[in-house]
């Protein structure tokens, strides 16, 4: 195992994303030590910043408030890494395979374009969660991110497949222009959720202020959503889908688009 | 002073097949002898004059908008790092102006022509060109929607039609005239296009596209511009567009005109299913009149971004994709769409522009009057043309390919019938020699004594792609620019410009129309001579035919 700590915070954003597990699995302590990080334009050894102890594994542990480091575990296809504290942007961005844990706080753009993995956050994350880059047709297609707290704006924009669960709130435009793939939002969201969502499944646990181009369809619990409960009790996320606790109200959109999404909110059994 | 010894030259203007023979240079052209100075060995090395590209986007406000548009093709793109004799930049589909400058000379292209500008975005345009080194540029300008044109016409009078495009030209410091879908992107100012070549424009009574075309050709012949009326033709890439295609031929009968990217312009069937190749009917009219010459505007499959002044194509196309739609209304000149595009050889539609523009080059019996370009960025990228060159010159390999296509698309070309395969002879005319007539350029696509040292030298290699796409050196002026793919020396080019003479009353018929009409005050509008870099004045006595 390699374990990282936070020397000191940059005075600028620092993007380091030679922190991920298939750069350093072969490397010896003093390859790992000289590993180029950006300070704005400078480029400084990673070692100017960080205490490392340990070599060549697939297995990173990060110390500090990293809520300036940007691109942790950029395009990582194994491994792990586990931070103790906050994040910041563009984490696990182009993630192809392994597995990212946060204790803390993650900033925006977790998982943008990601294709395959696991990111859990156990605090908040910021927006664009699992998103397209900006300009890009599709955003996450594939693997899952797990948020247990709240996270910004623009969730899952453009996703295409995968799962997105948040344990709190999220802000405007949750799966803007979504094209596939899942959004569980436990604690709901603001305003404007699946704007022009071409296709995809949105689940709100929590009543949501629609938008007038959604059109309810029907109350019930269809099959997708006992088989989406089984896959995220195995990730240790559950989701009411028994008959006799309630039934799902589904609405169907964005039909401005036009777009065949759905958007399941939870109605509790009265 | 540089002699370029033993190489093999193919040298087509001169009438020079493959002899190996020595290249002398000094000041910048080639002479008949040099004592002393460098000597290149070109020993089993193919030489050829540097590439002409007659039409390219490379430069301006539209390749600026497509630039901001697709943030996705940068990310992607081939990062240029600063170096000693580079500055920094990235590729892709449009690539910033330095790096626009180091592809094309990276690949032995030496001169460059802005396919379409408007007269009010012209400084801008200009600016760019400056910043694209190496290469010597022209550019040219957008007539075929401008008002002030359009209404002289519909008043027949074309006499001061004339002294304005002259005027305008001399204003925009531009080389050639340029007309995009006559009539139809002022139509699309209403929401309409110019799809019937004899029906009035939108707006109009007498002016027809049939109309503003001939007229465009002849005031383009009268002023005695180098390089005849450089047309995109209505109905670009609809299908049964061959039909349109033939019309405007045939109104340009008596004039000189240079019909640009054919292969948007030769299809036939009646909607997007029934879409089919009529190359060979474009080419079997287009070889028995000798007053055209054309441009491929061939199409590889990958990723681009569709740019051009058709405003109301590219909404069709837009409505087609689903994707991103950009649209610009340039005053009274013009307007501009831009539409990323994903050319797929498994889509019909797709499959048959890829074997039209082949086509095309194949049918098209004379070399000298069709030339390699795919309309970049539209059909596919400017540093994407060894492909093309190796698709020509390989006939085996092109059946290969075409068996990929869908089977229904494979019902629709001819291309796996064509037996001809370009020698490097036909090569050097169709990327350099052709072009350069075409464009006037006496001193440009030939090697012969008092041309410019610009050359092209390759390693031969029978996979054209490998050969083209890394010469071995690139000369410009006679310095070497390129070695095995290296920047080694960076200059700016030159711009070529015309001047064509005008009635100077003319200004007194324009100043209050401005005042009226423009949001730029008359004596603001024209490009000041001191932004262009290295400008050359180009006489207006009609092109040597």
């Amino acid at each position: 195992m390699i374990t990282l700590t936070l020397k000191e915070q940059p005075s600028v954003p620092l993007e380091a994303e030679v922190v991920s597990p298939d750069v350093v699995a072969e490397l010896t302590a003093d390859a790992i030590a000289a590993l180029t990080v950006f300070l704005g334009k400078r480029q400084c050894r990673l070692d100017d910043f960080f205490e490392i102890e340990g070599e060549a594994s697939e297995e990173i542990d990060i110390r500090g408030d990293l809520s300036k480091i940007k691109w942790i575990g950029h395009g990582m296809t194994r491994g792990r890494i586990r931070l103790d504290g906050n994040v910041g942007m563009h984490l696990g961005a182009h993630m192809k395979g392994g597995t990212i844990e946060v204790a803390g706080n993650a900033s925006d753009w977790v998982g943008a374009e990601m294709t395959n993995g696991l990111i859990r956050i156990r605090g908040n994350a910021g927006g664009q969660v699992g998103a397209a880059y900006r300009g890009s047709l599709a955003g996450m297609r594939g693997g899952t991110i797990l948020v247990g707290g709240d996270a910004g704006l623009e969730v899952g924009m453009r996703m295409k497949r995968g799962i997105i669960a948040f344990g709190g709130r999220v802000r405007d435009f949750a799966g803007l222009q979504m094209k596939g793939g899942t959004i569980l939002l436990r604690g709901g969201a603001e305003i404007r959720t699946g704007a022009w969502m071409i296709r995809g499944t949105i689940v709100s646990l929590t009543p949501l202020d629609l938008l007038p181009t959604f059109a309810y369809a029907c109350d019930g619990t269809p099959p997708v959503v006992r088989v989406l409960a089984r896959h995220l009790r195995g990730l240790g996320i559950a989701l009411p889908h028994e008959p006799a606790e309630g039934a799902y109200q589904l609405y169907s959109g964005d039909s401005s688009v036009p777009g065949r999404g759905e958007i399941f909110v939870w109605k509790p059994a009265a | 002073m540089l002699r370029i010894r033993g190489g093999k030259v193919y040298d087509p203007a001169n009438n020079i097949d493959g002899v190996v023979r020595d290249i002398c240079i000094d000041g910048g052209r080639i002479v008949e002898t040099v004592e002393g100075g460098r000597t290149i060995d070109a020993t089993g090395m193919v030489i050829m004059p540097g590439g002409v590209d007659i039409h390219t986007h490379v430069a301006g406000a539209a390749l600026n908008f497509a630039r901001a548009m697709t943030p996705e093709n940068q990310r992607q793109a081939t990062p240029f790092l600063r170096g000693p004799e580079q500055r920094a930049g990235i590729g892709g589909p449009t690539p910033t102006t330095f790096a626009t400058g180091y592809l094309y000379a990276g690949m032995g292209y030496t001169t460059v022509i802005e396919a379409a500008v408007p007269v009010l975005s012209a400084k801008h345009t200009h600016e760019e060109l400056r910043d694209t080194p190496i290469v010597d540029k022209g550019c040219c300008l957008l007539m075929a929607n401008n008002e002030l044109v359009l209404d002289l016409l519909e008043a027949g009078e074309f006499e001061r039609a004339k002294d304005v495009v002259a005027w305008l030209i001399c204003a925009a410091k531009s080389y050639g005239v340029k007309a995009v879908n006559p009539g139809g992107v002022t139509a699309w100012k209403w929401g309409g296009n110019a799809s019937q070549m004899s029906e009035p424009v939108l707006g109009y009574s007498k002016v027809t596209p049939n109309v503003i075309v001939s007229a465009l050709a002849q005031i383009v012949d009268s002023l005695g511009l180098p390089h005849p009326l450089h047309l995109h033709c209505n109905n670009l890439g609809a299908p049964g567009n061959v039909t349109t295609t033939l019309e405007t031929m045939k109104a340009l009968e008596g004039n000189r005109a240079h019909m640009a990217h054919l292969q948007f312009h030769a299809y036939g069937g009646g909607d997007w299913h029934e879409m089919r190749s009529e190359a060979a009917t474009i080419a079997e009219y287009f070889n028995a009149h000798p007053n055209l010459t054309a441009d491929a505007g061939a199409v590889l499959f990958g990723n681009s971004v569709t740019i051009t002044a058709d405003g109301p194509w590219q909404h069709l196309l837009y409505q087609l994709t689903g994707r991103k739609w950009g649209n610009l209304d340039v005053e009274n000149e013009t307007g501009c769409g831009i539409v990323p595009y994903t050319y797929k050889g498994s889509n019909l539609v797709n499959a048959v522009q890829w074997a039209v523009g082949l086509e095309l080059l194949l049918l098209i019996d004379d070399p000298w009057r069709i030339f390699l370009t795919t309309d970049h960025p539209n059909g596919a990228c400017f540093w994407r043309y060894p492909e093309i060159i190796h698709l020509l010159m390989n006939a085996d390999f092109r059946r290969e390919r075409a068996k990929a296509l869908p089977a229904k698309a494979q019902s629709r070309i001819v291309l796996p019938d064509l037996q001809r395969e370009y020698t490097l002879f036909e090569i050097a005319i169709i990327t350099s020699a052709g072009p350069a007539r075409a464009l006037g350029l006496s001193q440009k696509g030939h090697l012969g004594v008092g041309a410019d040292a610009d050359i092209a030298i390759y390693n031969e290699n029978p996979d054209g792609v490998l050969m083209f796409r890394y010469p071995r050196y690139v000369i410009k002026e006679g310095e070497i620019a390129v070695e095995e793919g290296q920047i080694r020396s960076v200059s700016a080019g030159r711009e070529f410009i015309v001047q064509p003479g005008y009635d100077p009353t003319v200004e007194d018929f324009l100043r209050p129309l401005f005042q009226q009409h423009y949001t730029m005050s008359f004596d603001n509008y024209p490009v000041e001579m001191h932004r262009l870099e290295r400008a050359e004045v180009r006489d207006c006595q009609g092109a040597a035919t």
